[in-house]
């Protein structure tokens, strides 16, 4: 109980409740079932991306080419299939991820290999993966009639009253707690985050600890490239623009810290969710959507704010110390 | 006669500038504790890397109950049971207290994931084992104290069945009782029958549980033998390759006027109502264990911590320094204990550190003149005697001990009125430290106040004129450096009465 | 060695002689960078080498190299400001309110600038006040700045700024030199005396090598800290002005996504992103080289978004090339 109350995951949940009542109070039809289910269908992308990214934030880097990486992965998958209307979606949906994490792996060589800050290569491959997207359409957008109704319609298949888009969070997010849970790697990932002197001392190679976790966002932008076009029925080189700044967004504010080792999948979760919640709820209470960007501002700089408190260090307690052993 | 676990043969390190480690040889036997003895420098630390692959020697051989292995990683070293306890940077804040004892070797399910529940039990019964079953194994590794994260590393060795143990000053900052929970843990080793290297600055902790020991003196394997068989004396003798009767600077006392005065300074975690009187001329030495709040008292002086309570005056006049720089310009310095962290800056120049606090004397209206940093810097170097190739040098590329030179050079620049010394010898070489001594008498002679906190006995004992014995955050005893014993001021500092010895 | 004698006095000042380090540094490999570009442009458009066409090349870097000018001093103080594109538009933003008020072309200026200042120094405070990692609270700011944009414009537009204004943005100081690029060129020389050849730069370096030192040494690091971030505000407050009499119009999309290329602006130009290295010199060169790649070409009808996969290149291509230069001559060792 004790635990329950000083995890951070348990106060978002609750800050979020309260605005959910808040909001109802409001707007009466803003928690009921059908509109909840569908403000988490809309906030599944930023979901899973905010998996990926807390996954590399982990490990103290940070990877600012994750939307770029949606828009390219999407435009490949929207052109083969624009092109090759023969080739299976199924097959498809099965590169996708691939894609994303052979994109990814390239920033994860380059700072394991390189040594190159992940600010730095991943600002230079964001550019670059950008303009690949504008450069392998021709400067063209692949539209809604030019692709198969398949590739369109997965996302949109309702299973057990929920649709696709929205059971590819939830599967993200239990593989994502297995894997940074129960997995050799998932741990590693937080251990090299809190000590990466002291994960050398414990036999893990940072350096390649730090490539898998670009890989796996790297995956699972493949992922969301492909749920993107089907979602929005569009791929262009202006897909997900300047996105990588709201999953970034998600992540702090769900508490997870920049400085590395610090963060759960929950959190994740939560911070997207938080952010879909304000997104849905402002033009429902008659406030202006353009409020929108000003308040996830605040809200991260709450969210750093209230965590930096939290985590403040103790100091060495000499005096107290002392009169324990007296 | 027992074969041993493991035999350094040979073993060299070099760095740019630097010979680490030449031609060490040393065993370590299953079921004994080696203590490996020297001064700060001597090698004791490239050499756990080495064991710990962390470094790669360039020369000499490493065999492992007779087989000749390389510690190509730390991840080998850990497949191979060789494992170190550290004194801070070990373990992991964030995680929990379980899983800092089985990171990378944790239990699994059928389904090859991390056994949790398992894990957890497994925690238990350990630390239950170890006698440590009051640390609760689900805990966050940052809430526990000091000493029970290193029972928590002694865990962690014991989970992964260890053959070598390395301890490498594993009692700095433990209190008394602490320590002795420590070596009922270090029993319990030995009679699992791990090899033991214990590394350990302090005496009373060698002779009581080392069996055999190993001296190293600048990289240098110079003696090694059986504990039972020594002398203190002989031991400390390999250590510094002279007589301990060492050689402080003579000095005529001429004690001046009082310059600084702190009244009842507090802190509210780290120390408590401390008040002394500083004069012209003196050196005061500090001295207490590790952790008795001695530093963070000069921080406060210095002004980089806020005091709660309690004024320092300089010269009669109140100090209201809210800072560093406030500090400095009433005419107080700090040298500081990590040198590398906090008094260089060691990837600039020789003379850029130097002229740093200076820059204000060294500029015209803010403009750089850089002939002037120059001069500044050669004419306190020079009187320090500053070994360097060039005064563009990185500072990062110096010895410890001209290190030392480079911040304390930088302080006389700013011609102070009180200077503060954390530790100044603390990891140079003989020769330097000799200088280091040397000048701080110099200093005095002119006039200067010098506040020199060490942990060394013979320096506080060799340099000082009166000493404050600190003792967790508070100060015991101020004493006269005249027929003091060296017993009388341990005592002191540890808190063991006078009735029991 | 028998030579004890006290060596002090046959302690050099330097032993590189300063020709030399000059010849094999980062700006002299910009340069030759620069001068390749430059050459291929000259050869691949035959517009390239017109004086007028050369002055509207300017335009497409001097609003953001005056950014980074002092975003490098920022950097090398280890610290960075996601939202200086933000504050364009907020400041835009201002501007266009106060032009709603009826004020003139000096009240708009001084709206603009001061509403950047103000944007630096919250940040600053946010960074040295409350101890808050700076690339966290600056992409918290980034949004909020902007969102205050969006929520006094909407999709809507001020437009209608007073003709005085458009000097800023449009105007020639002398035949085909813009006021922009004389404006550029004079903080080039303001900022480099000040990174370089003052007391004050000094001690950015000094705190962007080891914070702790510099603290220890006297610095007062927060103070320098929260200076650089009011300056960094500054020089967006100026550059918006300069990009919104260009433009004549404010939206809050203004300068979107400019943060991104003026910090690639800051790192091409040699400064470490970790802080505690880099050059004015670097920065100015690394701006021209971006404004030539960009209008060379756009000469030759290359799009904009193509353009910026050759700078991504050059910027990991620039960075990666030395350390694999290092590693290599490391195994040759």
């Amino acid at each position: 109980m004790n635990k329950l109350l000083k995890a951070r995951e348990t106060w978002l949940a609750l800050a979020i409740f309260a605005l959910l009542v808040v909001i109802t109070l409001r707007a009466p039809g803003f928690s009921n079932p059908d509109n909840l289910a569908s403000i988490f269908n809309d906030t599944s992308i930023l979901m899973i991306l905010a998996l990926g990214q807390m996954v590399v934030i982990l490990t103290r880097s940070i990877d600012l080419s994750i939307a770029a990486n949606v828009a390219l992965s999407g435009m490949v998958l929207a052109l083969i299939n624009s092109t090759w209307p023969g080739v299976p979606v199924p097959l498809l949906i099965i590169a996708a991820p691939l894609l994303g994490l052979a994109f990814g792996a390239i920033n994860g060589f380059l700072v394991w290999k390189l040594d190159i800050p992940s600010i730095v290569v991943t600002l230079g491959t964001l550019t670059i993966y950008r303009g690949l997207t504008f450069l392998i359409a021709g400067g063209q957008w692949v539209n809604a009639d030019e692709m198969t109704p398949d590739f369109i319609a997965i996302t949109r298949l309702t299973l057990l009253g929920l649709p696709v888009l929205s059971w590819a969070a939830i599967v993200t997010a239990i593989v994502f707690f297995i894997v940074m849970t129960r997995t050799q790697i998932g741990r590693a990932i937080y251990a090299i985050g809190v000590n990466p002197t002291a994960s050398v001392y414990a036999g893990i190679d940072v350096g390649r600890t730090k490539f898998i976790a670009f890989c796996i966002s790297g995956f699972v932008a493949g992922l969301c490239g492909y749920l993107w076009v089907s979602k929005f029925v569009i791929a262009s080189s202006e897909t997900a623009i300047g996105y990588e700044l709201q999953v970034i967004a998600a992540c702090v504010i769900g508490g997870v810290s920049i400085a590395g080792g610090v963060g759960t999948v929950g959190s994740a979760v939560l911070g997207a969710i938080f952010l879909g919640i304000i997104g849905r709820a402002l033009p429902v209470i008659d406030v202006s959507p353009f409020w929108q960007m000003a308040i996830s501002g605040a809200a991260i700089i709450l969210a750093v704010v209230l965590n930096a408190r939290g985590e403040r260090k103790k100091g060495r307690i000499i005096l107290k110390q002392a009169e324990g052993a007296a | 006669m027992t074969q041993p676990k493991l035999t350094l043969s040979g073993i060299s390190k070099s760095f740019p500038g630097v010979r680490a480690l030449h031609e060490v040889c040393l065993e370590l036997y299953p079921g004994e504790v080696t203590a490996l003895i020297g001064e700060n420098g001597a090698g004791k630390s490239t050499l756990v890397k080495v064991l710990t692959g962390i470094y790669q020697p360039d020369a000499g051989q490493i065999t492992l109950d007779g087989k000749t292995v390389t510690l190509s990683s730390a991840h080998r070293a850990f497949e191979l049971g060789i494992t170190a306890i550290h004194q801070e940077t070990v373990l992991f804040d964030d995680l929990s207290v379980a899983e800092n004892i089985y990171l990378g070797h944790t239990p699994r399910t059928r389904f090859k994931t991390i056994d949790w529940p398992k894990m957890r039990s497994d925690a238990k019964v350990l630390l239950k084992d170890m006698g440590a079953g009051h640390i609760d194994a689900e805990t966050r590794l940052r809430d526990l104290s000091i000493a029970n994260k290193h029972l928590v590393a002694v865990a962690r060795a014991m989970s992964i069945d260890a053959e070598v143990v390395i301890m490498d000053e594993p009692t700095a900052s433990l209190s008394h009782k602490e320590i002795e929970d420590l070596f009922v843990l270090v029993e319990l080793l030995k009679q699992d029958g791990k090899a033991v290297l214990f590394i350990s600055h302090k005496f009373d902790e060698i002779y009581r549980i080392a069996d055999r020991f190993a001296v190293f003196r600048d990289g240098e394997m110079v003696g090694k033998g059986m504990i039972k068989d020594t002398s203190q004396s002989e031991i400390i003798k390999m250590m510094v390759g002279r007589s301990v009767d060492h050689i402080f600077p003579e000095r005529v006392k001429a004690i001046g006027a009082p310059v600084l005065e702190v009244k009842d300074l507090s802190h509210p975690t780290e120390f408590d109502s401390v008040s002394f009187t500083l004069h012209a001329g003196e050196i005061l030495g500090f001295y207490g264990l590790v952790g008795a709040g001695r530093s963070e008292i000069m921080q406060a002086i210095f002004g980089l911590t806020k005091p709660s309570r309690g004024t320092i005056a300089l010269d009669g006049k109140m100090l209201n320094s809210g800072s560093p720089a406030d500090a400095i310009e009433a005419g107080i310095v700090y040298v500081p204990e990590e040198r590398g962290k906090q008094g260089v800056v060691v990837d600039l120049p020789i003379v850029q550190n130097v002229a740093l606090p200076s820059l204000k004397k060294t500029s015209r209206n803010g403009f750089l003149k850089l002939a002037e940093e120059y001069a500044l810097t050669r004419q306190y170097t020079g009187r320090l005697d500053l070994r360097a190739a060039s005064l563009s040098q990185n500072a990062g590329t110096l010895s410890g001990g001209n290190q030392q030179k480079v911040v304390i050079a930088k302080w006389l620049a700013t011609k102070p009125r009180v200077i503060i010394l954390d530790e100044p010898t603390k990891g140079i070489d003989i020769g330097s430290k000799a200088a280091v001594h040397a000048f701080m008498a110099e200093l005095v002679a002119e006039g200067l106040a010098v506040i020199m906190v060490s942990s060394e006995l013979p320096e506080v004992m060799g340099m000082s004129d009166r000493i404050i014995i600190m003792r967790s955050g508070r100060m015991v005893e101020v004493l006269d450096n005249t027929h003091l014993t060296a017993d009388r001021v341990v005592r002191l500092a540890i808190g063991a009465t006078e009735a029991a010895a | 060695m028998n030579d004890q004698t006290p060596a002090t006095r046959n302690i050099p000042d330097r032993l590189d002689s300063p020709l030399r380090s000059a010849i094999f540094s980062w700006q002299a490999l910009l340069l030759v960078v620069a001068i390749i570009i430059f050459t291929i442009n000259s050869f691949a458009s035959p517009y390239f080498l017109s004086p007028w066409s050369l002055s509207d090349a300017t335009f497409n870097f001097t609003e953001k190299a005056i950014i980074a000018l002092a975003m490098a001093l920022l950097i090398i103080a280890g610290e960075i400001d996601l939202s200086v594109a933000a504050i364009i538009a907020l400041a835009s933003t201002m501007m266009g309110l106060a032009l709603q008020y009826g004020a003139d072309t000096p009240v708009l200026v001084v709206v603009g600038i001061a509403t950047g200042l103000a944007c630096g120094a919250f940040n600053g405070f946010l960074v040295t006040r409350l101890s808050l990692p700076s690339i966290v609270v600056t992409i918290g700011t980034m949004s909020l700045f902007r969102g205050v944009s969006y929520i006094v414009l909407g999709d809507k537009a001020f437009k209608g700024y007073p003709a005085s204004f458009a000097f800023f943005g449009q105007g020639y100081v002398w035949w085909v030199v813009s006021f922009e690029f004389v404006l550029f060129l004079a903080f080039a020389v303001v900022y480099y005396v000040l990174l370089h050849r003052t007391s004050f730069g000094r001690r950015i370096f000094v705190i962007g090598n080891n914070a702790v030192a510099a603290q220890f040494s006297g610095v007062r690091v927060e103070r320098i800290k929260f200076i650089l971030f009011c300056l960094t505000g500054l020089m967006s407050g100026i550059a918006s002005v300069l990009l919104t009499s260009r433009l004549g119009s404010t939206r809050p999309s203004i300068a979107q996504g400019w943060e991104l290329e003026v910090i690639t602006m800051v790192v091409l130009g040699g400064v470490s992103i970790l802080g505690g290295a880099g050059s004015i010199t670097g920065v100015v060169i690394a701006a021209f080289i971006m404004g030539l790649v960009t209008f060379g070409m756009g000469l030759l009808n290359v799009p904009g978004i193509v353009q910026s996969i050759f700078i991504g290149l050059l910027l990991i291509i620039v960075i990666a090339l030395p350390i694999i230069v290092g590693k290599l001559r490391g195994v040759r060792k």
